[in-house]
C-alpha cells in the first residue's frame, strides 16, 4: 500500500505474463482527456498497473493574478476556471468576499442566485453526461443534452448577456434585476425537464453495454473517498451523504427542500445515477425558488471601493463538481493579499490512480469521464 | 443468328453488370454516407448536411471532389509499397464479393455454384487491406487498430459462418439464385424458420464490418482512428469505400439468405398481389415530396434541381409500373421479376443498413474483452446449437413428417432456451470476475 | 485460346510469387507474395471448374491461415530479423540439389511419356457442378476417413489449448 501513490517509483509488482511493461502516453492532445490532461499509463498488455496524471498545461496563474486586482476586478477571472459552470464559481467568490466584508446580499438577490446556480448545475451535469456517454461510445445522448443545455444558456444570456463566462453576480448582490419573464422561462424549462432526464435514462441506464462498461469500474469506497478528500458526486456515489448545501447552507438553500442522492458501490455507474438524480433535485429547487422570489433591493450595502478589514476567510460552496472553496486573506487594502482556491476537479482527480489500477486501457476514458474534471479548474 | 445473340448476352450481360457495380458503387457509397449522416442528424435532433445542394443532396459529390484533390500524405517511415497498395486490397475484395450477388433474377454477374461461400470468402480477404495498412503506417495507433480488427474479424467470422450454415441447410444449395428460389418454394423467408440464425448473423455482421457498437478498431475516443489514422486524401476515401461496400455485401448476404432476396413479401399469396403496386407508389410519394419541397428551396437552381429530381422519381415509378400493364407483361414476361426484384432487393438491403445505423446511434461501445467474450462464449456456441437445431427440425420435418409449424418453432424454442442458459451462465461468470481493487 | 492465356497468367503469377517468397528479405512482403501464390493457384482451380476447391483455398489458406501468419509476423520485432544473417551460405548445395531433383523430374517425364499413357484432358466447360459431388463423396464414400481427419484436427486443437493454457 505504501508505494501506491508513487506509481513510477518502484517496479516491484510482477506482471502476470512476464511481458515487458509499456508506458503509454495519453494526451495532452487526445480526444477524450477532456482538455489538456496528460496521463502516463504503465501497462501490462492492456491492463493498467500504474498511472500518473501530468497537469499544468492550462496553468494561467489565476491565484497570482488575484493579488494584483481589486476584489471586483478579480471576479470575472473565476468564471474562467470551471468554464462549464461559471455561475457557481462566481457565487463562491462573491460570497467569500461578502463574508470577509461582513456584508450580506439581500434576500431577493440570494434567491435569484440560487435559481441561476441550480440551473448552472443542471447545465454542467448535462454537459458531463453528453461527453461521458460520447467517450463510452454512445453518440446520441450528447445532442439531447446540448439541446437542453442550450435552453439554460439562453436564460443566462437573457439575464446577463453572456452564455458561458457569465459573471452573473456581483459582490454584495446582483448587478442586474431579473428580467420580466425569468420565472416563466425557468418554469418552462423545468416543468418538462424530468421527462427529459427519463429520456436519457431510457438510452443508458438499463442498456447492457452501458452497464457493462460502467458497473464495477473505478470503485472508490467511502473510506477511500474521504481519505482522498473527494467531494461532490464522487464522494456521494461512494455512499457518503455530504453536501455543503445541507451541511453549511449558503445563499438561500436553507429555505428549500431537496434530497441528497447517494450511491452504494462508488463505481462509475453509481456516479452516473447520482448525477442524474442531482439534476432532478436541482430542478425541484428551481421550481420551489421561482414560486416565491421576495421583492426588494438586489444590491446590499457595500461601497464602491471594497476594503475588507484585515483577516482571512474560507468559504466553500457545493459546485456541480464538488466542494469549491475560496480562502482569501485580506491585508486591509483594496487588493487581496492572497487568494487560494480549492478546485473540486483537482482534488477528485487525485483519486484517479487508485481507481484505474487493474482496469483496461479502454476504462481510462470512462474513469476520466466519470470524475467530471475541467482542466481549466485543475490547472487554474 | 439466335445463337450469336445468346453468346453475346452471355458475355455482355455480366460485363455490363460488372461495370455498373464498379461505376455506381462509389456513388451509392457516397449516398449511403449521406443517408447515415441524415439519419444520425434526425435521431440527434439536428438537420445534418444542408448546404451543398437542396437538403445536402450533392454533399457526397463535394466530399469526393475534396478527397480527390487533397494531398496524399505518406508517412516518412512507412513501408511505402504496402502502404500504397493496402487500401486497394480492401476495395477490390469488397467489390469482387459483389460479383456473385443476385440483385434480382436479371442482375447477376456470375451464378457460381459456390456463390455464397465465394462472397463470404472473398470479402474476408479485405482484412488484409486493414492489417497491412495498419502495419505499414508505422504508428502504434494504426497497428493496435489493425490487430484488433483482425482479431475481431476472425472471431466473428466463425459465428457468422455458422449462422450462414444454418440457412444453407434449409436451402440445400450455395448458389445465391437458388437460395432465393428455395425460399420462394418453401413459402416463407428463412428468417421465420431460423430467427436465431438471423439474429446471430446481424450481430456478427455488425462486428465484421467494424460498426458500432463493435467499432473498437476505430474507437476514436481510444485509438484516434485505428488503422486509418495515418491515411489521408483519396487513399483514406478508399478505406471508407471498402467499409461501406462491406456493409452492402453483408446486408446483401442477409437479404439473400434470410429476407427472401428479391422476392416480394407474401410472394406466393395472390391475396397480397396489391403489393405489386407498392414500388410505383413509393416512388410517386418520394417524387411528390420532392415537388412539394421544391418551391421552398432558397435558390432558383435548387428549386429546379428538386423539380427535376421529383420528375425523375415519377419516371422511375412509370418504369416500375410498366410490367403491371397486361400487354407489356405479355410482350416481355421477364420484365416484372427483373425490375421489381431489384427494387425489393435494394429496399431490403437499405433497411438492413438502416438497422446498422440505428444501432450505431443508440448503443455505447463494447470494451475489447467484453466483445471477445460475447463472440466466443455466447455467439459461437449459440450458432453451433442453432445449426443442430435446424438440422433436428429438418429431420423432424422431412423424415418424420412433422409440419413446418411444429418442427421449426419447437427447435427455435429449444435454441432460445440454450441462449438463455448461455446468457445466464455468462452473467454468473461475470459476477465472479468483478474487479475488487488491487492491493 | 483465352483459356490458355488465363492459365499461363495464373501459372506464371504463382511461380514468380513463390520464388519471391523465398528471396525477399522483408517478412511481410514474403507473406504478401505467399498470399499471391495461393490466390493464383486458386485461380487455376477455378479455371478447372473446381469451384469448391477454389473457394476452400481462398477461405482457408488465404483468408484464415495467412491472416494468422500476418498477425504473428506483426507482433514480432521486424527490425531485428531484417538485419539477421539468413541461412543462405550453402546456396551452392541448394542449387546442386535443385538441379538433381529437376533432372529427375525431367527424366521421369521424358521416360514416362513413352511408357505411361497420358489421360485425355477433361473438357473443362462440360463438367457438372462439383460442390454437391464433393459433399456427397465426402459424406458417403469417404465418411470414415473424413471423420478420422476431423478427430485428428480436434485432437490437435485440444492439444494446442492445453499447451497454451498455462496456470496464470
Amino acid at each position: 500500500m505504501a508505494d501506491e501513490r508513487i506509481p513510477f517509483a518502484t517496479h516491484a509488482e510482477s506482471t502476470v505474463l512476464g511481458a515487458d511493461e509499456i508506458v503509454l502516453n495519453m494526451g495532452p492532445q487526445h480526444p477524450s482527456t477532456h482538455g489538456v490532461l496528460r496521463v502516463k499509463l504503465r501497462l501490462d498488455g492492456e491492463k493498467v498497473i500504474g498511472s500518473e496524471c501530468v497537469i499544468g498545461y492550462l496553468h494561467r496563474g489565476v491565484e497570482k493574478i488575484a493579488e494584483h486586482r481589486s476584489y471586483q476586478q478579480f471576479a470575472p477571472y473565476v468564471d474562467r476556471m470551471d468554464y462549464v459552470a461559471a455561475v457557481s464559481n462566481g457565487l463562491g467568490y462573491c460570497e467569500a468576499v461578502e463574508k470577509l466584508l461582513g456584508a450580506e446580499a439581500p434576500p431577493r438577490a440570494r434567491v435569484i442566485r440560487v435559481i441561476l446556480t441550480e440551473l448552472q448545475r443542471i447545465a454542467s451535469h448535462l454537459f458531463w453526461l453528453g461527453t461521458h456517454a460520447l467517450d463510452i461510445g454512445a453518440l446520441t445522448p450528447l445532442f439531447y443534452c446540448l439541446r437542453e443545455r442550450e435552453e439554460i444558456l439562453k436564460i443566462f444570456e437573457k439575464y446577463c448577456g453572456a452564455r458561458l463566462t457569465t459573471h452573473a453576480f456581483r459582490i454584495g448582490g446582483l448587478q442586474y434585476e431579473a428580467y420580466d419573464e425569468l420565472e416563466k422561462d425557468v418554469e418552462r424549462f423545468c416543468k418538462p425537464f424530468d421527462k427529459r432526464v427519463d429520456e436519457y435514462e431510457s438510452l443508458l441506464t438499463e442498456n447492457r453495454i452501458w452497464v457493462g462498461r460502467t458497473k464495477g469500474i473505478g470503485i472508490l469506497t467511502a473510506a477511500e473517498a474521504i481519505d482522498y478528500g473527494a467531494s461532490g458526486p464522487v464522494i456521494r456515489a461512494s455512499g457518503v451523504k455530504w453536501d455543503i448545501r445541507k451541511a453549511m447552507p449558503y445563499a438561500a438553500y436553507d429555505q428549500y427542500k431537496f434530497e441528497i442522492p447517494t450511491g452504494k458501490n462508488g463505481d462509475t455507474y453509481d456516479r452516473y445515477i447520482v448525477r442524474l438524480e442531482e439534476m432532478r433535485q436541482s430542478r425541484l429547487i428551481c421550481l420551489q425558488a421561482i414560486e416565491n422570489i421576495p421583492a426588494g433591493p438586489i444590491m446590499g450595502k457595500v461601497g464602491k471601493v471594497l476594503k475588507p478589514p484585515p483577516g482571512e476567510v474560507y468559504h466553500a460552496i457545493e459546485a456541480p463538481k464538488g466542494e469549491l472553496g475560496y480562502y482569501i486573506v485580506s491585508d486591509g487594502t483594496t487588493q487581496p493579499y492572497r487568494v487560494r482556491i480549492r478546485p473540486p476537479s483537482l482534488i477528485n482527480l487525485e483519486a484517479f490512480d487508485k481507481m484505474i489500477r487493474g482496469h483496461l486501457v479502454a476504462d481510462v476514458v470512462a474513469i476520466i469521464g466519470t470524475l467530471d474534471i475541467v482542466l481549466g479548474e485543475v490547472d487554474r | 443468328m439466335h445463337a450469336v445473340i445468346q453468346y453475346l448476352i452471355s458475355i455482355w450481360v455480366p460485363l455490363v453488370c460488372a461495370l455498373v457495380i464498379v461505376g455506381v458503387l462509389p456513388l451509392v457509397t457516397g449516398y449511403i454516407v449521406l443517408m447515415e449522416r441524415k439519419v444520425m442528424a434526425d435521431m440527434q435532433a439536428r438537420l445534418g448536411p444542408m448546404r451543398v445542394g437542396p437538403h445536402g443532396l450533392l454533399q457526397p459529390i463535394a466530399d469526393a471532389v475534396k478527397l480527390l484533390i487533397k494531398e496524399d500524405i505518406i508517412p516518412d517511415e512507412a513501408d511505402k509499397a504496402i502502404f500504397w497498395i493496402a487500401p486497394l486490397i480492401s476495395v477490390t475484395a469488397g467489390m469482387l464479393a459483389m460479383s456473385a450477388l443476385a440483385i434480382g433474377p436479371w442482375f447477376q454477374i456470375a451464378d457460381l455454384n459456390v456463390g455464397l461461400l465465394f462472397i463470404v470468402g472473398i470479402s474476408a480477404l479485405g482484412i488484409f487491406g486493414i492489417v497491412l495498412g495498419g502495419w505499414s503506417s508505422n504508428s502504434h495507433y494504426s497497428l493496435l487498430g489493425a490487430l484488433r480488427s483482425a482479431a475481431q474479424l476472425v472471431s466473428y467470422e466463425t459465428a457468422a459462418g455458422m449462422a450462414v450454415v444454418g440457412a444453407l441447410l434449409l436451402a440445400g444449395t450455395l448458389s445465391t439464385r437458388e437460395i432465393v428460389t428455395a425460399q420462394g418454394d418453401y413459402g416463407t423467408w428463412f428468417i421465420f424458420a431460423a430467427p436465431v440464425g438471423f439474429f446471430i448473423y446481424v450481430v456478427a455482421s455488425i462486428a465484421e464490418t467494424n460498426r458500432a457498437p463493435f467499432d473498437l478498431p476505430e474507437a476514436e475516443s481510444e485509438l484516434v482512428a485505428g488503422y486509418m489514422t495515418e491515411y489521408s486524401g483519396f487513399r483514406w476515401a478508399l478505406y471508407f469505400l471498402a467499409e461501406y461496400t462491406n456493409m452492402v455485401v453483408v446486408a446483401s448476404i442477409a437479404t439473400t439468405l434470410f429476407l427472401g432476396g428479391w422476392l416480394r413479401p407474401f410472394a406466393g399469396t395472390p391475396a397480397f398481389n396489391f403489393l405489386d403496386y407498392f414500388p410505383s407508389a413509393l416512388m410517386i410519394f418520394v417524387g411528390a415530396y420532392c415537388l412539394y419541397r421544391a418551391p421552398k428551396q432558397p435558390v432558383k437552381v435548387q428549386q429546379l434541381f428538386m423539380m427535376v429530381l421529383g420528375l425523375a422519381f415519377f419516371g422511375v415509378a412509370l418504369i416500375l409500373a410498366a410490367p403491371l400493364i397486361g400487354r407489356v407483361n405479355d410482350m416481355l414476361p421477364g420484365l416484372k421479376p427483373g425490375l421489381h426484384g431489384a427494387f425489393w432487393f435494394l429496399l431490403k438491403v437499405g433497411s438492413y443498413i438502416y438497422l446498422f445505423m440505428w444501432l450505431r446511434f443508440t448503443f455505447p461501445r463494447y470494451r475489447f474483452d467484453q466483445l471477445m467474450r460475447l463472440g466466443w462464449q455466447f455467439l459461437i456456441p449459440l450458432s453451433i446449437v442453432n445449426v443442430m437445431g435446424i438440422g433436428l427440425a429438418l429431420v423432424l420435418h422431412r423424415q418424420w413428417g412433422w409440419s413446418h409449424w411444429t418442427a421449426f418453432p419447437l427447435t427455435t424454442a429449444l435454441t432460445l432456451l440454450v441462449a438463455g442458459w448461455l446468457g445466464w451462465a455468462g452473467e454468473k461468470k461475470d459476477k465472479e470476475h468483478v474487479f475488487v481493487g488491487e492491493s | 485460346m483465352l483459356d490458355q492465356i488465363v492459365f499461363y497468367f495464373f501459372a506464371a503469377l504463382a511461380a514468380i510469387s513463390a520464388v519471391l517468397v523465398v528471396t525477399r528479405r522483408n517478412i511481410v512482403q514474403c507473406a504478401i507474395f505467399l498470399i499471391t501464390a495461393l490466390l493464383a493457384t486458386a485461380g487455376i482451380f477455378l479455371q478447372l471448374h473446381a469451384e469448391f476447391l477454389f473457394i476452400v483455398q481462398v477461405i482457408l489458406y488465404a483468408g484464415g491461415i495467412m491472416v494468422l501468419f500476418v498477425f504473428v509476423i506483426m507482433l514480432i520485432n521486424l527490425d531485428i530479423s531484417l538485419h539477421q544473417a539468413q541461412y543462405n551460405r550453402q546456396w551452392w548445395l541448394g542449387l546442386l540439389l535443385a538441379l538433381v531433383v529437376g533432372a529427375h523430374l525431367i527424366l521421369a517425364v521424358a521416360v514416362g511419356r513413352s511408357v505411361l499413357p497420358f489421360g485425355e484432358p477433361a473438357p473443362a466447360t462440360m463438367l457438372e457442378p462439383s460442390t454437391q459431388i464433393v459433399g456427397r463423396t465426402l459424406f458417403g464414400e469417404y465418411m470414415l476417413p473424413f471423420e478420422i481427419a476431423s478427430i485428428l484436427l480436434l485432437v490437435a486443437m485440444i492439444g494446442a489449448v492445453v499447451m497454451a493454457k498455462k496456470k496464470v
